[in-house]
This record gives C-alpha cells, sequence and structure tokens, in this order.
C-alpha cells in the first residue's frame, strides 16, 4: 500500500507544481496579487509531496519491500543499510528522485530567502522553478516510475552495483546534482528578468549568491566524483574525458565564465545580455547532461540503462526550456550594449578573455563529446575522440587565463594601470622563473613538472601580492570582504590544481609487475614487499586481500590491502589500497593469479607511486571554498527593496481590472 | 539577428540528438563494424582437423567465395548455431570452412560426431594466432570471403534462420551477381 501512496504523493506534486508554474505567471501578467501569492504555499506543498515519496523509497529500501521492482532490482537482503540508502539514487528512476527532491529544496530556500524582492519579480522566478519541476515530475510519472511493484514479490532482490558500493558514492550523486539543479536559480532568474523586461542590474546581484553556491557545490561534486573513479575504479586515473564526466564539466565551465560576468554585470552593467545567456547555458546544459545520461544516445560506463522513450520525453522537454528560453533571449535581450564603457586595458577586458575561453572550453568539450553522433549522423562511422583530443585543446584554451588571473584583480574597472601590471609581472614572473630553475634539478628536467612548479608560483605570487596589496592599503575589517577573501582562495585553488596536474602526470611511476610472495620491486625509492594473498569476507561480499609491506630504507611507510572483491551476484570489484599522502600517493591494485588455482602463489599487481595527486583535489576544493565564501558577503543579503511606485502601480492596475 | 543565433545552434543540436535515438533504435550500439570488411582477408596457413600434416592456406582457397565458420566445442552459442549451419550448408552455394577455434583436436572431433559435420574444409587453430588477426574475439563468427580473398560480410554471434535469410542469403547473392 505505502509505495502507492508514493506514487499518490508525486501526482499531486505535479499538480502543485503546475499550479506554481502557471498561476504566478499569469498573476504578474495581469497584476493579480492572489494569483502571484499562489507561488509560495505551491512551492512548499510540492516539497512535502516530493519528500513524502522520497521518504517512502527510502523506507522501502531499508525495510526490503521487494515487492518494488525498483528496490528489488537494487538491493538485497545482504546490502549494509548505508548502501541501501544510497541504493535509492544507485539507479535511473531513484536519481531522478533525487534530483526533483533537491530542486525542491532549491525552490524552497528561494521562496524563504525572496520575501524582500519586488512581488512580481519572485513571483516569475518561482513559477519558472515550477515549470522546471512540472516537466522533471511528469517525466518521472510517465516513463520512470520508482514504485512499480513486481509480482510475484521475489525472496530476495538484485544488488545494488558494486561499483556505487563506495562511501564516495553515497554523497557524490547529491552533491553533484545540487550543483546540476542550483543553475536553475540563476536561470530562473534570467528569465524572469526576460519577461518582465526589467534589466537593471539589481537581479543580477540577488542570483550571484545563488550561482556561486551552485557552482561550488557543483565543483565538490566533481572532486568527489574524480576521487572516487581514482579510488574505486582500479585505474588510478583521476580524469577520464568520458561522456558523462564531460557533462558535469560542461555547465561547470559556463557556470565558471556565469560567475564572473555576473560580477562584471552587477558592479559596472556591462554584459548583461551575455550573463543571461550564460545563465541559460549553464542550466541547459545541467539538463544536457541529464540526457546524455539516460537516453542511451552515446556509450558511456557511467550511463543508465536506456529506454528511447525516456530518450524523446527528455529531448522534447530540453526542447521546449532550452528552445523556449533561447527564443525569449532572442525577442527580449537587451538590444543595446548598457552599462559603463570600459578601456582595452581594463578588469572588464581580462574578464571578458576568460569568459570567451571557458565558453569555447565548454563548446570544445561539447564538440568531442557529441563525435561519434556527429560521425554517425554525417555516414563517416562511430569516430570517439578521447584524450588525445581534450588533453591538447584543453590546457591550449587554459593557457592564457592561468597566464591573465594574476594581474584581474590588479586591474581597476573601465581603466587600468600599466605600472602596477609591470610590477606584478617583474615580481610574479621572476618568482616563478626562480622556483622554475631550482625545481628543474628536483625533477630531472621534466618539462611538465617545471610548468607545474612555474604556475604555482606565479599564481600564488600573484594572489599574494594583491592580498598584501589590500593589507596595506585598506582600514582593518575592511581588507578582506567575504567576495574578495573567496576570490582569492579559489585563485589560489587553480594554481594549486594545475600544479597537482602537471607534476602528477609527468612523474608518476606505474608499474604492472607480477610478484610471488616475499618479493620485492623498487619504486621511486620505495621498496614494495608482496607478502602474499589471504581470503576475507564483508558483509555482502568475499575478497581476495593481497598484503604489500611498503617500506624506504629501514622505515616502514605504509602496510597495504587491495582487494578483489566479489559480491554476492558474482559481480567482481577491484578495491585498490591507497596510502595517501600531501605530497605523493602510494597506490597498490590487485590484478590476476598468475594460476587461478593457487591464490596464494604469484599475482599480477599495479604498483603507483603518484606525487602530488592530492593537490588536484584539493585545488578543487579550495575553488569550491572560495565559491561558498564568496556567496557569505554581506552585500548580498538582500535589503528590503520596497519599491513604492511598483506597488503603487499594481494597485492601480488591480483596481482598473 | 545575431540574437537569434544561439537559437539556430540549439536547433541543430536538438536535431542531432534526435537523429541520435533514432539511429539507436536501427542499431546495436554494441556493435563493432570490422575494420576488415571489404579489406583482404589476413593470410593463413592452418593443419587440416582430421590430417593434421596438411595444411590449407588462404592461397589454396582462392578463386570462389567461401563461408568460414567460427566455432569450439568450449562454446556454448557454437551448439546453438550448429542445427542452423547443418540445415543451411547445401543451399548456401558457397562452400563451408568451419574454423576450430583454441580446441584440443580430439575435443573438436567428438563434439562434430555427436553434432553433425557440415563442413567441406575443415581446419584448426589451436594456439589462436591467426584468429587475431581475424579480429576474432568470440566464437562463433563467421567471415564471408570471396573468390578474390576479400572479407564482404561479417556476423558476431551465431547464425540464426533469421540472419541467414536477411543478411547472408542476400551476401551470397550479391557475390555471385558480381562474378557469374
Amino acid at each position: 500500500m505505502t509505495p502507492e501512496l508514493g506514487q499518490l504523493a508525486l501526482i499531486l506534486a505535479l499538480l502543485l507544481a503546475l499550479a506554481q508554474g502557471i498561476l504566478p505567471l499569469i498573476g504578474a501578467w495581469r497584476g493579480n496579487r492572489a494569483l502571484m501569492a499562489v507561488a509560495r504555499p505551491a512551492a512548499a506543498g510540492q516539497a512535502v509531496f516530493v519528500a513524502l515519496a522520497f521518504g517512502i523509497l527510502v523506507w522501502a529500501f531499508v525495510h526490503f519491500d521487494f515487492s518494488v521492482r525498483y528496490v528489488a532490482e537494487n538491493s538485497n537482503l545482504a546490502l549494509p543499510w548505508y548502501y541501501r540508502i544510497a541504493a535509492v539514487w544507485g539507479a535511473h528512476e531513484g536519481s531522478l528522485l533525487l534530483w526533483i527532491f533537491i530542486l525542491n529544496v532549491w525552490t524552497v530556500a528561494l521562496a524563504t530567502f525572496s520575501q524582500k524582492l519586488p512581488e512580481v519579480f519572485a513571483a516569475r522566478v518561482l513559477a519558472v522553478m515550477g515549470l522546471i519541476a512540472v516537466g522533471f515530475l511528469a517525466f518521472i510519472i510517465f516513463t520512470s516510475d520508482p514504485f512499480g511493484r513486481l509480482l510475484p514479490m521475489p525472496g530476495d532482490g538484485g544488488d545494488l552495483n558494486p561499483v556505487l558500493q563506495d562511501p564516495g558514492m553515497t554523497f557524490h550523486p547529491p552533491v553533484l546534482y545540487t550543483g546540476y539543479v542550483g543553475f536553475s536559480v540563476a536561470f530562473a532568474f534570467s528569465i524572469a528578468a526576460l519577461l518582465g523586461g526589467e534589466l537593471e542590474q539589481a537581479w543580477v546581484r540577488w542570483a550571484r549568491p545563488w550561482t556561486n553556491v551552485a557552482w561550488a557545490f557543483l565543483t565538490c561534486g566533481i572532486v568527489a566524483g574524480s576521487w572516487w573513479a581514482y579510488a574505486e575504479l582500479g585505474w588510478g586515473g583521476w580524469w577520464f574525458w568520458d561522456p558523462v564526466e564531460n557533462a558535469s564539466f560542461m555547465p561547470w565551465l559556463v557556470g565558471l565564465a556565469l560567475i564572473h560576468a555576473q560580477a562584471v554585470t552587477e558592479k559596472r552593467g556591462s554584459l548583461r545580455a551575455w550573463t543571461i545567456l550564460l545563465s541559460i547555458f549553464a542550466f541547459s546544459l545541467s539538463l544536457l547532461g541529464t540526457f546524455l545520461v539516460r537516453s542511451g544516445v552515446l556509450t558511456s560506463v557511467h550511463a543508465f540503462a536506456s529506454d528511447p522513450r525516456r530518450g524523446v520525453f527528455i529531448l522534447a522537454f530540453l526542447t521546449i526550456v532550452v528552445g523556449g528560453s533561447l527564443l525569449l533571449y532572442a525577442l527580449r535581450a537587451p538590444k543595446v550594449a548598457g552599462g559603463k564603457a570600459f578601456k582595452l586595458l581594463s578588469r572588464e577586458t581580462v574578464l571578458l578573455i576568460g569568459n570567451l575561453m571557458f565558453a569555447v572550453a565548454a563548446a570544445m568539450v561539447l564538440l568531442g563529446t557529441l563525435f561519434p553522433l556527429v560521425g554517425d549522423a554525417l555516414n563517416m562511422g562511430r569516430i570517439s575522440v578521447g584524450p588525445p583530443y581534450f588533453g591538447f585543446l584543453f590546457p591550449l584554451l587554459m593557457l592564457p587565463v592561468v597566464l591573465l588571473l594574476p594581474f584581474g584583480p590588479f586591474l581597476r574597472w573601465g581603466k587600468g594601470d600599466t605600472t602596477v601590471l609591470k610590477q606584478v609581472l617583474m615580481r610574479a614572473g621572476i618568482a616563478a622563473a626562480a622556483c622554475a630553475i631550482v625545481a628543474a634539478f628536483f625533477v630531472d628536467g621534466q618539462p611538465k613538472a617545471i610548468a607545474g612548479v612555474a604556475s604555482l608560483v606565479w599564481l600564488g605570487v600573484g594572489v599574494g601580492l594583491y592580498a598584501l596589496k589590500r593589507w596595506r592599503e585598506m582600514p582593518a575589517g575592511r581588507r578582506y570582504p567575504a567576495e574578495m577573501a573567496g576570490m582569492l582562495l579559489a585563485h589560489l585553488g587553480v594554481g594549486v590544481f594545475v600544479a597537482g596536474v602537471l607534476i602528477t602526470e609527468s612523474l608518476s611511476v606505474t608499474s604492472d609487475v607480477r610478484m610471488a610472495p616475499g618479493q620485492t620491486q623498487h619504486i621511486a625509492g620505495y621498496e614494495f614487499r608482496f607478502d602474499g594473498v589471504h581470503q576475507t569476507t564483508g558483509p555482502n561480499w568475499r575478497a581476495d586481500q593481497g598484503v604489500v609491506t611498503v617500506t624506504r630504507g629501514s622505515n616502514l611507510v605504509a602496510v597495504m590491502h587491495p582487494q578483489k572483491r566479489t559480491y554476492l551476484r558474482g559481480q567482481v570489484q577491484t578495491e585498490s589500497a591507497v596510502d595517501a599522502g600531501l605530497f605523493r600517493d602510494l597506490y597498490v591494485a590487485l590484478g590476476e593469479p598468475m594460476d587461478t588455482a593457487n591464490i596464494e602463489g604469484a599475482w599480477s599487481l599495479r604498483l603507483y607511486y603518484k606525487p602530488f595527486v592530492r593537490w588536484i583535489w584539493g585545488g578543487g576544493l579550495l575553488m569550491m571554498l572560495g565559491g561558498f565564501i564568496c556567496a557569505a558577503d554581506k552585500r548580498f543579503r538582500i535589503k528590503r527593496i520596497v519599491e513604492s511606485e511598483a506597488v503603487e502601480g499594481l494597485l492601480v492596475q488591480e483596481t482598473r481590472a | 539577428m545575431s540574437r537569434l543565433l544561439p537559437f539556430f545552434a540549439f536547433v541543430l543540436l536538438v536535431e542531432l540528438f534526435g537523429f541520435g535515438i533514432w539511429w539507436n533504435t536501427q542499431h546495436d550500439p554494441q556493435a563493432i563494424p570490422s575494420p576488415l570488411l571489404n579489406k583482404p582477408a589476413p593470410a593463413f596457413v592452418l593443419p587440416k582437423l582430421y590430417e593434421p600434416t596438411v595444411t590449407v592456406s588462404k592461397s589454396d582457397l582462392l578463386g570462389k567465395p567461401y563461408l568460414l565458420n567460427v566455432f569450439a566445442s568450449w562454446c556454448v552459442e557454437c551448439g546453438v548455431e550448429h542445427p542452423v549451419l547443418q540445415a543451411e550448408a547445401p543451399t548456401l552455394g558457397v562452400l563451408l570452412v568451419g574454423y576450430d577455434y583454441k580446441d584440443a583436436p580430439e575435443d573438436a572431433k567428438h563434439w562434430l560426431a555427436e553434432h553433425g559435420n557440415p563442413y567441406g574444409v575443415l581446419i584448426a587453430d589451436q594456439p589462436g594466432q591467426t584468429a587475431i588477426d581475424f579480429g576474432v574475439y568470440g566464437a562463433p563468427e563467421s567471415f564471408l570471403i570471396d573468390g578474390k580473398g576479400v572479407i564482404r560480410y561479417k556476423h558476431i554471434g551465431p547464425m540464426t534462420e533469421d540472419v541467414v535469410t536477411s543478411e547472408l542469403k542476400p551476401a551470397i547473392a550479391a557475390l555471385q551477381k558480381e562474378t557469374p
């Protein structure tokens, strides 16, 4: 009975979403305050019912209700409770439910914090959120019902994909989705602005913290995903340019451009149309990601089981949402370039170059991701472009960003000053060159690693110089407002990230070896001794577990336990062992036994030494932290904007009607 | 006008996705087109299964089209395919060459004794080296090779009645039309 209640809750949520999406829009158009006032209660009600549906699905998983097909397919009696909860979003239907649940969390937050916005504007924003919810709820109800029954009820269920049975997996999707879905807020603001024709700078200031938070969540989700792939997939890589990774990376890049464009629009009033376009793109690319993952159009390790009906539905939804907003943009976007003028040498120019690079990079990733499809369409056969394409073009596009980044904060709005720039160039440049020369002796002249050190110093000194300038020139208390501190932190994160990538890529040592118990291998000054394999068991798996003792000189560094797990339903999963450190990771993955009959004999093993690999995620986390801190700036708290004229105008309209 | 550009770009994208969905309903996304299709078959010299001292090479078979069928006694799907080959072999109009893949000769002989032998020529590739040249990644697989030694058609997985009538026979008919 309970699962049917979940279904009913979803249908009621859909009805409320329709009310939230349509009535306030009519209200805003006709000047009817009663209709506009529907938005908030409808949003709250919708959230309650979606939360109820979500709770019922969690309940079904926790209580092993295998009469629900989705539960039976993705869990079993031996699955520990925490993975049963994570299994809620372990496959297509449930992950969509998570999507809509998170959309509701954002909508409720928006409804709460938009009390001080002009009534008409808030009504339009919430209505756009409601219309997005309509699409997704209809998608769930009509094509992807998570509460469908399975009769007769099986005694035990299938299994959650073992790849997903990892602590990282329990929080990677929710965080990632929070980022994806968060871009809907900036999108809703832009659409509301286009609908109303009010394109003042004010709405951008309201949208900024939301965009920053969404982007920070997306950053965190991607970092978590990258870390999870590294630890779980057993290949020791941290990014694979897989279509689904790209699907999360494109909105991230556009979101990054959007954050900076919003800053320009808010402070100077220029680039308004561009900011609106980017808000539309960021959310569209989030939707596109959903489409790519679930339609089966592209093949990927991440892809959900696909169904052409779902593909058609999302494509139709995508067409309406994105096509509609781009058409609206074409009709209503500001025709004349507004805002204050700026010289060629100015902060605006630098930000614009950065924006251009991020946008082009996103387009480049999109093209590369869709290339197999284009190949089919032009009848050239299914051609995939892989890491060589992305690995060459992406760094090329980011090079100007890294080079220009230290100058950005030093440049003034409107018109910059060359003498300051020369100073920065001299100081950061000399520091970077000096460190590069010193580093060259430590990294055997590896050009990539030297470039990594140079980039870190270049960006670090650039950020440091600006922090110093603020310290000297501003009175205490006003030196580092949150917006400034967040920016500096995120920019430092870029340096840490670039250094991590370049040093890891050039100095990592990989060794695929056959080792008999007692044998040793030397890698990068470490001695790995293989102490054989024994069997061990977990809650729902048994495993061959290797023991590898790592020593350096006479010091014991780590005893590592890589595993090769076999889950209940026979799926095999490699569980690599990682000894993490700030400056290097040691990584051991268990391959195959040389003789399958004798697991206590020799095995093939994969050993890695990965210097500075943690800096990649560390840099990402710094960027994330920067995003969150920026959003907390006091400047963004909405002061009550009593537009008495607007309210009076409405009253007049109402009396006329 | 330039404000409409993003919209038009998006329309193009939607068309591409629509095409993708349609394409996927028509094709198996897992299918890997063989790079050897319409290329000369790799050269091979392999012993006959029943007379291991006698070898058969690619050039011995030139002149007339033949169907090379990769099978093995250990392969379950081959047992599914076998009755179809038994029934269809006489009506195909081309020589059926059996290619015993990574198999102990004794096992293969037992298996053929049990299931029947539809093959005109039987060769054995016990080490499986030549199969790599053919790009074989499982059994059963079948290659239709024309009189000039060019691979004209390839099927991965068991031959079913359906595949024979809808793909294999038309391919053979097309060959025979070329070389009357």
